[in-house]
């Protein structure tokens, strides 16, 4: 694919999104100081090459510091619950998803907005990573090639959630484009100088890729790893209370994106035996002994890794984005 | 007192662990479940040792508290309030305890009560003293710290009467705070676990040895004695402006000079640290002290003079 060009739309209105959950605090602390910058800087510049929208998502939930009040917004963007009947007893979380269907999309729209930034933390031991529904969203790979490039200090990985755009159930689907920019680790509820710094610089590469973008610049193709979510694995649980009976193992604990051999350590019980891989496959572990993923029952995920070729693109003026079946001209 | 006498106590016959003060601190949690099922680790000669989840409804909902925080909560005045179900639920809950395991200030009370608790800071494995004229408690975190060297339990003495707080474990004659960190609020760490589980065993330990008759020695015990609370600037509306600059993050216990830097506001610029003479912060960004006003503690370190002790 290395000569090939491929000509895309311009993105003309991006959204960084903050505080879908309320307790990860880099997203809330980045969207705020953007928002206080642009107050700052409102009657100077007119930017015509991309408008920027900073929000807020979930602001019951940032202001009491916890995940979601309700339910969790960020599995409220599903086709179904955006077009769901609202009353006065509709979860918070779901009257915040249409209102924001609304403000972004509406969602598989001509009018949603053209990328959508969602940031998040985890407490797993991550770096930064991109997560995306698809591995052939030429604007996503492209963008997290060139974090990647530019990004020395922190660990920078793509992770691919192989779902069908009509199962999208994060903020990020609402847009023609989106991903999620998850970095960690971190405490829920703290706010890091170093995750925090990571982030900021992230999300001004962004937007400074999409600047150069819009302007014409050639982004050479190539090949990138993409991670690609494979299945989840929960704690072993007690039959009756459903109490966890094991902890991540000291030799997988902070370990993401090592590969998992069968056989190799995974739990520990509290007696100190240890409990291991059975399945068939070498694959690498993610998402290890992510806080809010107890009550989902996940104890850790797991990816196969593969190179994804993505051709050189440039901005082309007069394009449509091509929205759910994806952004290339060519099938 | 002259530290050639020897101190008496009573036999330590009742001691609890409370796990899940706060309901979102999984070590405590586990490690009382754990031994609420199956005792025989705690199990000691000559006392009875009752683990105890003293915040079940946190606990459930994985949260620090319902109402209100169940560590702030043993006041004279709660613990006297009326009202029954209509006060908060850790206001009952704190009467409920002090029930079973006190009444606080009285003969009755427990002798000793561990509270586990984890903290988001990089704090190790850190005990905590009310008071530095106890020397039972005194000789038993020199008995500790001689258990796990070379590896180190810094003690954090929080005895200034405008920064302590009415704990739960206050209740006891003897209260030990076992705080032990880094650990994100909600996750359940194993090396953390096993690092609070394994002072727990000294802790129990000296009690037995004490109770069997042994007489400890004079000893020096190394303090580090809160000093100042230091809270995030803020803008006018209460939200912080600034976080711990990366030079003071996971520093606790380290030395913090006049003119370091301590803060670093989110468009970069640097708010150095303006105190008298070097301190020892501890607390460094615990996700709970956020609305408390608490960015970080400081304390000062000081040698503690311990009498011998041995059981009446």
């Amino acid at each position: 694919m290395d000569s090939e060009l491929v000509f895309l739309p311009p993105l003309r209105r991006v959204a960084i999104c903050g505080g879908t959950h309320g307790n990860e605090l880099t997203g809330v602390h980045v969207v705020r100081e953007r928002l206080r910058e642009e107050q700052r800087k409102a009657e100077e510049e007119e930017d015509d090459v991309v408008s920027v929208a900073c929000v807020l998502t979930n602001p019951r939930a940032v202001q009491q510091c916890r995940r979601y009040t309700e339910t969790d917004l960020n599995r409220c963007f599903t086709r179904a619950i955006l077009s769901s009947a609202v009353s006065d007893r509709t979860p918070y979380e779901i009257v915040r998803s249409q209102e924001l269907n609304s403000l972004l999309g509406p969602k598989g729209s001509a009018q949603a907005i053209d990328l959508v930034c969602d940031l998040h933390n985890t407490t797993a031991n991550m770096g930064l990573c991109v997560i995306a529904y698809s591995d052939s969203d030429w604007f996503c790979l492209h963008i997290f090639k060139y974090l990647q490039h530019h990004m020395s200090d922190v660990p920078v990985r793509y992770i691919h959630f192989d779902l069908p755009c009509r199962e999208a159930y994060s903020l990020d689907s609402l847009g023609k484009h989106g991903f999620a920019l998850e970095i960690g680790p971190q405490p829920h509820g703290v706010v890091r100088s170093n995750i925090y710094t990571f982030m900021k610089t992230a999300v001004e590469l962004t937007l400074e890729w999409v600047r150069l973008f819009n302007s014409g610049t050639v982004f050479e193709g190539g090949s990138v790893e993409v991670y690609t979510m494979v299945s989840n694995i929960d704690y072993p649980r007690e039959r009756h209370t459903h109490n966890i009976m094991a902890v991540i193992h000291p030799k997988l604990q902070d370990q993401d994106f090592c590969l998992l051999h069968p056989n190799d350590p995974m739990f520990q019980t509290f007696s100190g035996d240890t409990l291991r891989y059975k399945g068939p496959e070498p694959l690498y572990a993610f998402f290890i002994n992510e806080c809010a993923y107890y009550e989902k029952g996940i104890a850790l995920s797991l990816a196969r890794r593969r190179c994804v070729a993505i051709p050189t693109i440039q901005m082309k003026s007069g394009l449509q984005h091509r929205g759910e079946e994806g952004t290339s001209e060519e099938d | 007192m002259s530290s050639n006498h020897v101190v008496t106590f009573n036999q330590a016959r009742r001691v609890a662990i409370f796990g899940g003060t706060h309901g979102n601190e999984m070590s405590g949690v586990t490690l009382v479940n754990l031994w609420m099922g199956n005792g025989g680790e705690i199990r000691r000669k000559g006392v009875e040792t009752k683990p105890f989840i003293t915040n079940p409804k946190a606990v459930e909902k994985c949260s620090r508290y319902v109402d209100t925080d169940l560590n702030r909560a043993f006041t004279a005045e709660n613990l006297s309030a009326p009202g029954g179900k209509d006060l908060p639920y850790e206001v009952q809950r704190a009467q409920e305890i002090n029930r079973m395991f006190g009444p606080k200030g009285s003969a009755d009370a427990y002798d000793v009560i561990f509270d586990l608790h984890n903290t988001t800071s990089n704090m190790g494995c850190t005990l905590i003293l009310e008071s530095s004229k106890d020397h039972f408690n005194l000789q038993m975190m020199s008995y500790i710290k001689k258990a796990i060297a070379p590896a180190s339990c810094p003690v954090l003495l929080n005895e200034d009467p405008r920064l302590k707080y009415a704990t739960v474990r206050s209740v006891a004659k003897h209260s030990v705070g076992l705080e032990v960190g880094p650990q994100p609020q909600g996750v359940l760490r194993s090396n953390i676990f096993e690092a609070m589980r394994i002072i727990l065993k000294h802790a129990l330990d000296f009690i037995e040895l004490f109770n069997e008759g042994v007489e400890f020695p004079p000893c020096t015990v190394d303090v580090f004695k809160v000093s100042e609370r230091m809270d995030y600037p803020r803008d006018a509306n209460g939200n912080i402006i600034a976080m711990v600059h990366p030079n003071l993050q996971d520093c606790d216990w380290e030395p913090l000079t006049p003119g370091d830097p301590m803060f670093q506001t989110f468009d970069g610029k640097t708010i150095p640290y303006e105190g008298v003479g070097a301190v020892y912060p501890t607390f460094i960004n615990e996700a709970a002290y956020y609305e408390k006003q608490q960015a970080f503690v400081t304390t000062r370190r000081e040698a503690l003079a311990a009498n011998a002790i041995r059981k009446v």
